[in-house]
């Protein structure tokens, strides 16, 4: 289980995290909205020690990170994986080496299992065979899901996922969705996912909860989360536009 | 008016003095990374590589005509009281002490700071930086201690290397264009040039390679802001670098002599 509880954090004058709490179960999808600019790749930078709050504690399972050493943290990093934004592929190296490279860097495997695994990881992401590419040579999608098996090479009990599907057509969107309902199925993980996307936010949430102006204002099962009487929800469900949002 | 100029004068401070702070906080963190396992020794020779292999050409161009322009200077200069002959000693010595090393550490920092500070600052707004960090691997020992000491290791070498061909530059002008005797050329110049000039210069050429790689790694390392951001990222190490260089020389040269 991750917690955050009451979590400021501000950039020089500009507050982006105000008092804000949040639970996130286990071996759960939890599917965090919110406007562009909301803060929450900065609150997902949290939960993983990126970034430390002016105020507040993060707790994963029964550990507060902000009170870890380094090497501690580290150890509690390894328990991670995460999908950023733009993919974060470095493009310094082939596909093979960015996915080889956390496993080379944290486990002792012999060249043969070291190249195993990496096709291993991208067949996962249905991109078998492309590890002499280099990142540049790759679509966005493409990218995205070398970042996908980047991330779970090191078969992480948590994967955080930044916008996803943000800027991906219908399709590979659905490809994504189904690729992160069925490794979260498959491997019991706990995964966070922002997105912006409605229909793909309630294909793959077990949890929604929505960011607005620095706080979580509304949480629960998507059903419920319908429901909601919040007006910011309902405007964000239905795509509108309304004075209070601006 | 009086209270905003102090105002304004104590935050330009502030924002030096943090900057400053940043910069040796980068440097204590790297020499601390250094010696803690794992040794990154192929990122170390791939930064060998680039900053020195690849700005041999360089350095080289830019030795020879030093050497050229200081053997036609001091000719000219020297003739009118009759002073050709002690140009070997004046190239070489100038060559040694000075523009060797500022010459070099320029031009590394043209090419090799610049590309630096841009690399880490795309590598920090494509969240490659945290993608590091992420994966349990400490961005600092990855990605600065070898550039670092790269500087360190490459640019004495290079320094040396520059003054080399800077003196047979000044020979060919001083010797083959000016007629004056090579048998006096290369006497004044063994002369008057001391191993303590050339410790001067090596010295001088070991802090610029730690000050043109430490300012690009800070630079670049803490981008933020786009593409737009790794552009002033970038500029920013250069001029500063450049700056730094300079007065360096000078402090140096009133603390080593
Ligand atoms: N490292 C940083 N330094 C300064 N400002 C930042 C930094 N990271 C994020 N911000 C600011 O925080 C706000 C929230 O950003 P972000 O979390 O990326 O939004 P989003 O909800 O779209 O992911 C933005 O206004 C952004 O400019
Ligand atoms: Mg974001």
């Amino acid at each position: 289980m991750i917690r955050l509880i009451n979590i400021h954090k501000s950039f020089r004058s500009q507050q982006v995290l105000r008092d804000l709490s949040l639970t996130i179960p286990s071996g759960q999808t939890t599917v965090i909205i919110g406007r562009s600019g909301g803060g929450k790749s900065v609150l997902l930078k949290h939960i993983m020690g990126l970034i430390r709050p002016d105020s507040g504690e993060i707790w994963i399972d029964d550990q507060e990170i902000n009170q870890l050493k380094q090497r501690d943290l580290y150890r509690v990093r390894k328990r991670f994986g995460m999908l950023f934004q733009e993919g974060a592929l470095f493009d310094s190296m082939s596909v093979g080496e960015n996915v080889a490279f956390p496993i080379r860097e944290h486990k002792k495997m012999t060249h043969l299992e070291l190249e195993k695994a990496v096709s291993e990881k991208l067949a996962l992401v249905g991109l078998s065979g492309i590890e002499k590419k280099m990142p540049s040579e790759l679509s966005g999608g493409m990218r995205k899901r070398v970042a996908l098996a980047r991330a779970m090479a090191l078969d992480p009990d948590i994967m955080l996922f930044d916008e996803p599907t943000t800027g991906l057509d219908p399709i590979l969107t659905a490809a994504i969705d189904h690729l992160i309902i069925e490794t979260q199925k498959r491997f019991q993980m706990t995964c966070v996912v922002i997105s912006h996307d409605i229909q793909s936010v309630f294909r793959i949430a077990h949890n929604i909860v929505m960011l607005f102006e620095g706080k979580i204002i509304e949480g629960g099962t998507p059903e419920v989360f319908r429901q909601s009487t919040n007006k910011m929800v309902q405007d964000f469900l239905l795509g509108q536009y309304s004075e209070n949002s601006v | 008016m009086i209270t905003r100029i102090f105002f304004m004068v104590g935050r330009r401070a502030l924002a030096f003095l943090s900057e400053l702070g940043g910069i040796l906080l980068m440097f204590f963190q790297s020499m601390a990374w250094t010696f803690t396992p794992p040794f990154r020794l192929r990122n170390l020779i791939k930064q060998m590589e680039f900053i020195g292999v690849k700005s041999l050409f360089i350095v080289v161009l830019t030795g020879v005509f030093s050497g050229m322009v200081l053997a036609l200077q001091s000719y000219h200069g020297f003739r009118k009281f009759g002073g050709e002959s002690l140009m070997g000693g004046i190239v070489a010595l100038s060559l040694a002490r000075e523009m060797g090393p500022v010459m070099t550490a320029l031009m590394v920092n043209a090419r090799a700071g610049s590309a630096i500070a841009a690399e880490l600052g795309t590598m920090r707004v494509t969240e490659q930086i945290d993608a590091l960090q992420m994966m349990a691997i400490n961005p600092v020992q990855y990605l600065v201690v070898p550039r670092i000491w790269a500087g360190v290791l490459m640019l004495p070498l290079l320094t040396a290397i520059n003054i080399l061909v800077g003196i047979i530059g000044g020979y060919f002008v001083g010797v083959i264009l000016l007629k004056i005797n090579p048998g006096v050329f290369m006497d004044k110049m063994i002369n008057m040039i001391e191993l303590s000039d050339l410790v001067q210069g090596i010295v001088k050429s070991v802090f610029f390679g730690l000050i043109l790689t430490l300012i690009g790694c800070y630079k670049g390392y803490n981008t933020y802001g786009g593409a737009e951001g790794v552009g002033r990222a970038t500029t920013e190490a250069v001029v500063i670098s450049s700056v730094c260089i300079l007065i360096g020389t000078y402090v140096l040269t009133s603390l080593l002599f």
